[in-house]
């Protein structure tokens, strides 16, 4: 099957997926909590009739429940999330608004743990039962086994409060005006204006964030790979590339690592979804001002719609960031092209 | 000669098990029966109470009357890890058997039924699998309200689509073999030949599942309860305790504790479902 008519036919299986996740958020939302009015409108908002009276025809809360879902359905693809209690600004501006910090982080995390992961992982697998090897597997099983908050807090402990090598909260210091808004990435914004004071401080800024996000990532990858790795170097082709006498290297890279890839690439997809749920603890404990630390400010004052503007943000990043990495799976494994 | 067929016998049993004393698997396990022994003789041995205040000891570095350090409240922080885990470890096996109950239904039903079903359950099971974990068990606590049976409920709900997947596979490649059409042929119900001739050989590889994962739901319930929607605020639990620390860098024992208590469980219990994989895998084995 070309390219392009795999892409299409994903796309469209994507359509029964976004339904079923606004009936999930539907449900959640208006099931769960007898009160959906209580749940949306804060307690002052909710003693004024003409408010909730509003409220209730927002959202068709006077139609039958299947009406009332395609009322939720055609606001949402409207981009009508709902107004979040604590800020009471919509709740689709107030995700515009945190989710570049969080975008940032989450990526910079996914190529330190993809990078860090690859580079263990194969050299576990060559260098196996020697030290190297019990080095990385030691290393991807704290990764695998902490606490993402722990870490979080033992490496503010060392290199902010201790060591003083790096600065511990926010995005920027308080003293460094942020760069005007481009991208939302601070990183990308100052170099794109040329500040590099700005640069380098949200640079460092991002260091420990990032590294702690991406622990998980790194030892699943680790270990994925390693295993991987270790099956493709006892398959026929590495031998015969071996006996042709090319080089050591092209044979691990070409042949072993190329072919050892495909489940890492599932793993690194997957592995997205729980870096966004490490993000909520990571961005609260370093005061990141991303779309976790609203969530969990949202779910601390039980703002309903914002956790679920939230949710289904996250789930729609998340079915779209796999199906990247089917297509790249695609473009990897030419055998499922011409299946 | 009988004596040779007994010793070949022996190898091979030997060998059969050999994965299951290999030094990760011992290690795993020597670290659980720790825990668990702990939660089990804590109120007979340990000098303190979890929940006894004493302001005199407050923040007291680990060492004397205390091995691990008081924290702000001056309780003593040994005593509180140790009784933690009678809150964790069941709140996490709860979940993960939960989970395992919900996941196995919906996968064994879609795996056996096939067709319009197995398209409906497979495709309610991918949209819950892209909610991720934290997030929709953050708005399901905050739905319920933050308590442990809540957290202990979310989990579950959030994490039965890995389960549903596995079961529904092995169903697939179990449906077929000839013992289930010998049963079939008898005239054996449906539900029979789905939980006497099926579901006994997935059990196996479901449990391996379950082990590993139980790690997994020990870190969310313990990132809930540091987030505060798990139980109240001065129970002894771990990610609470941590969360204590969080504005005390100075004191560090704090949440230092309790976050290595956490790290030894889901370590050991990483050790023992790896080993186990490797006891039943026997292709991973020589790995």
């Amino acid at each position: 099957m070309p390219l392009y008519l795999y892409v299409l036919r994903r796309l469209i299986v994507m359509i029964p997926m976004l339904i079923g996740i606004t009936l999930v958020s539907f449900i959640i939302g208006h099931a769960v909590p007898a009160d959906p009015i209580a749940a949306n409108l804060s307690q002052r908002a909710m003693s004024d009739p003409t408010v909730v009276a509003a409220f209730k025809a927002e959202w068709g809360l006077d139609q039958p429940v299947p009406v009332q879902y395609l009322v939720y359905v055609s606001n949402l693809v409207q981009g009508n999330l709902g107004r979040s209690i604590r800020s009471r600004r919509p709740v689709l501006d107030d995700l515009k608004a945190y989710l570049p910090a969080t975008f940032e982080l989450a990526t910079t995390a996914t190529v330190i743990g993809v990078a860090a992961g690859l580079v263990l992982g194969v050299l576990s697998a060559v260098f196996r039962n020697s030290w190297l090897d019990y080095i990385a597997r030691f290393v991807s099983l704290i990764g695998i086994s902490s606490p993402v908050f722990w870490l979080a807090l033992i490496a503010l402990l060392v290199f902010y409060v201790r060591l003083r090598w790096l600065p511990g909260l926010g995005r920027l210091d308080s003293t460094i005006p942020a760069p005007p808004t481009v991208t939302g990435l601070f990183t990308v914004d100052s170099l794109l204006v040329g500040d590099w004071r700005a640069f380098s401080n949200a640079f460092r800024h991002l260091i420990l964030p990032s590294m702690v996000l991406a622990s998980y990532s790194m030892g699943l990858i680790t270990r994925i790979t390693r295993a991987s790795m270790l099956e493709s170097l006892t398959q026929d082709y590495v031998r015969t590339a071996r006996s042709k006498g090319l080089r050591e290297l092209v044979v691990l890279r070409r042949h072993a690592l190329r072919n050892a890839l495909i489940p890492v690439i599932t793993v690194i997809g997957l592995s997205y979804g729980n870096l966004l749920s490490g993000a909520v603890l990571t961005e609260t404990i370093f005061a990141w001002p991303g779309i976790g630390r609203y969530a969990f400010q949202a779910s601390s004052t039980l703002d309903f719609p914002a956790i679920m503007g939230v949710s289904i943000l996250i789930a729609f990043i998340f079915i779209v960031v796999n199906l990247m990495v089917d297509v790249l799976y695609h473009i990897v494994d030419p055998r499922l092209r011409t299946r | 000669m009988s004596s040779i067929t007994s010793l070949t016998q022996d190898s091979a049993h030997a060998d059969r098990w050999r994965p299951l004393r290999s030094p990760q698997i011992l290690i795993g396990v020597a670290v659980m029966v720790f825990w668990v022994a702990g939660t089990l003789v804590a109120p007979l041995t340990l000098p303190h109470d979890p929940l006894t205040q004493n302001i005199n000891d407050s923040l007291q570095p680990p060492g004397g009357d205390h091995p691990w350090g008081a924290d702000k409240l001056g309780r003593d922080i040994f005593t509180r890890v140790i009784y933690g885990a009678r809150i964790t470890l069941p709140a996490g096996f709860l979940a993960v058997i939960a989970s395992l109950m919900v996941g196995m239904s919906v996968g064994a039903l879609a795996g056996y039924l096939g067709g319009l079903w197995d398209e409906l359950l497979m495709r309610l099971t991918d949209v819950v699998f892209a909610f991720p974990t934290i997030i929709l068990a953050m708005a399901i606590a905050a739905a319920l309200g933050p308590s442990v049976t809540n957290a202990i409920l979310t989990i579950a709900i959030v994490s039965w689509p890995n389960y549903a997947r596995v079961t529904r596979g092995l169903v697939l490649s179990l449906k077929h073999n000839e013992y289930v059409e010998a049963t079939r042929s008898i005239g054996a119900t449906h539900g029979y030949i789905l939980l006497r001739t099926i579901l006994p050989n997935a059990l196996g590889s479901l449990i391996v599942l379950a082990t590993i994962d139980l790690g997994n739901a020990i870190l969310v319930f313990a990132g809930l309860s540091f987030l505060g929607l798990g139980p109240a605020p001065e129970t002894p639990e771990w990610g609470r305790m941590v969360a204590d620390g969080l504005s005390f860098s100075d004191q560090w024992w704090v949440s230092a504790f309790p976050g290595l208590a956490i790290f030894t469980v889901v370590m050991a219990l990483n050790f023992m479902g790896d080993g186990l994989r490797d006891a039943l895998d026997p292709r991973s084995r020589e790995r």
